[in-house]
């Protein structure tokens, strides 16, 4: 699994930070998304499809 | 295809807690509908998940108010196009690229982790205002001595207003916020209140304090007319939202005393049970309100450019395609993420993270110090807000063990 952010797209909801900050983390700055761990190990593969579901503005993708 | 065609927007509730079932009903039969708009104009109401999400997410819908056809639930449906204009700093109303500019200036004061480091400072604040509690003896109104004076403590003090100068925003905050307002009415109270929000610019200005207006007028990035109304915009949606969650919440929560239980019994549960309450309740009466920019087929409707739709947040929280079994039934256990409680795209509440801290800790310890809480007035009684924009209890008469 491959996880892509879109920093121009992310709008600092947190979202994906609450479901997961072992992945995601946001910049303090202006609180668009990091990533933090582009393949996941399986242990977090659910939690990042779920982010990816949640984020408000689609900046996560997942391949 | 035959499409179900509503006259009018039905607002009437038949229980505190539920939708109204005409509503729940047209779900039922069509999760995009028809909707009849003040003037004439036939728009369409959504009242499924999925299909609210798709709206709320797409670049096609503008937020401006001017482009909105409007209500006849609001301002008796009379509010004329050329005096809705987005003024500027407003960028709820705004789509991008303004709203995406104005709004990356807040975005790092509201990060999960700034958010969480708030939650000891809370704690105060919440310890403080049920200590005030218990002092009134056995019994008070929990909204005017709990549920309205915290999240209006948390803001005030993350922006630098000082709370003893409430009375300039929070009766006209009520005014705006009236479904039995006059557009003239609504209006006036928000250039009291743009007035106040303008002299605290000047005010921060001269003397700069430890606070988020401070440091969004630090960054030099907004004029002081966009900064006075972000500030606006953070106060309003910073208090009023929060406390009705907290008051419509703890009343809903004595109302069942087998989740209160699930609540108090497993005190891990009170994230889980903030999502839960806000997917059950909303806080939103109905809405959000979108326009199309151009023509948009969604599930074999074909939406036009310039048609008004009004998505139903409190019907799509209680959709059986997102969240089977019984989503009527409020289950602090089951799994309430993805609900649209706090909107969807790129409007999605910017201080959600705050309002998740309020509520977990307001819970948390209201419960905890007020094991007997109990309601004072027989539930019939309890006066809700359905004449306000943001629904929830006008006040909640309780009492508890002296």
């Amino acid at each position: 699994m491959k996880i892509s952010v879109d920093q121009t797209k992310c709008c600092g909801s947190g979202m994906c930070v609450l479901t997961d900050p072992d992945l995601f983390d946001q910049n303090d700055e202006d609180g668009t998304v990091v990533l933090l761990q582009e393949h996941p190990d399986a242990g977090h593969e659910a939690t990042a499809e779920e982010a990816a579901n949640l984020c408000p503005a689609g900046a996560i993708t997942i391949s | 295809m035959t499409e179900l065609i509503a006259d009018e927007l039905p607002i009437t509730r038949q229980n505190p807690f539920d939708p109204p079932a005409e509503v729940t009903r047209i779900r039922e039969q069509a999760r995009i509908s028809r909707l009849k708009f003040a003037d004439g104009h036939l728009g369409w109401l959504v009242t499924g998940h999925h299909q609210v999400r798709e709206i709320l997410g797409s670049p096609k819908f503008t937020n401006d108010p001017g482009k909105h056809h409007m209500l006849d639930v609001r301002f008796q449906g009379e509010a004329p196009p050329e005096r809705r204009k987005v003024e500027p700093g407003m960028f709820l109303s705004q789509d991008p690229p303004d709203h995406t500019r104005l709004r990356k200036m807040l975005q790092g004061q509201f990060t999960v982790r700034r958010m969480n480091q708030l939650s000891e400072w809370i704690g105060t604040i919440v310890d403080d205002q049920l200590e005030h509690l218990r002092s009134l003896g056995g019994k008070a109104d929990l909204v005017k001595e709990f549920a309205l004076p915290v999240p209006s403590l948390v803001i005030c003090a993350l922006l630098g207003v000082d709370y003893d100068e409430r009375h300039r925003f929070q009766d006209d905050t009520t005014k705006l916020l009236s479904l039995d307002s006059t557009f003239d009415e609504a209006m006036a109270a928000m250039k009291r209140i743009q007035e106040f929000m303008r002299e605290l610019i000047v005010r921060k200005k001269a003397a700069p304090g430890d606070d988020m207006i401070s440091d969004l007028l630090a960054t030099g990035e907004p004029t002081d007319e966009e900064a006075s109304n972000m500030a606006l915009l953070l106060l309003l949606a910073g208090h009023e939202t929060t406390a009705n969650m907290l008051g419509l919440g703890t009343f809903t929560l004595l109302q069942h005393p087998d989740q209160l239980k699930v609540l108090r019994d497993e005190p891990e549960v009170v994230d889980n049970a903030v999502e839960e309450l806000m997917r059950y309740l909303s806080i939103i009466h109905f809405g959000p309100v979108r326009t199309a920019t151009e023509d948009v087929e969604i599930e074999g409707h074909l939406i036009r450019a310039g048609d008004t739709v009004l998505m139903h947040v409190p019907a799509a929280n209680r959709d059986p395609e997102k969240f089977p079994g019984n989503p009527d039934e409020l289950d602090l256990r089951r799994p309430a993420s993805g609900h649209v409680a706090f909107g969807h795209g790129i409007h999605q509440c910017l201080g959600q993270q705050l309002a998740r801290i309020e509520m977990r800790i307001g819970f948390s310890k209201l419960f905890q110090e007020f094991p007997d809480l109990r309601l004072d007035v027989d539930p019939e009684e309890v006066p809700l807000r359905t004449d306000m924009g943001i629904y929830g209890v006008h006040s909640l008469p309780v009492a508890w063990s002296a």
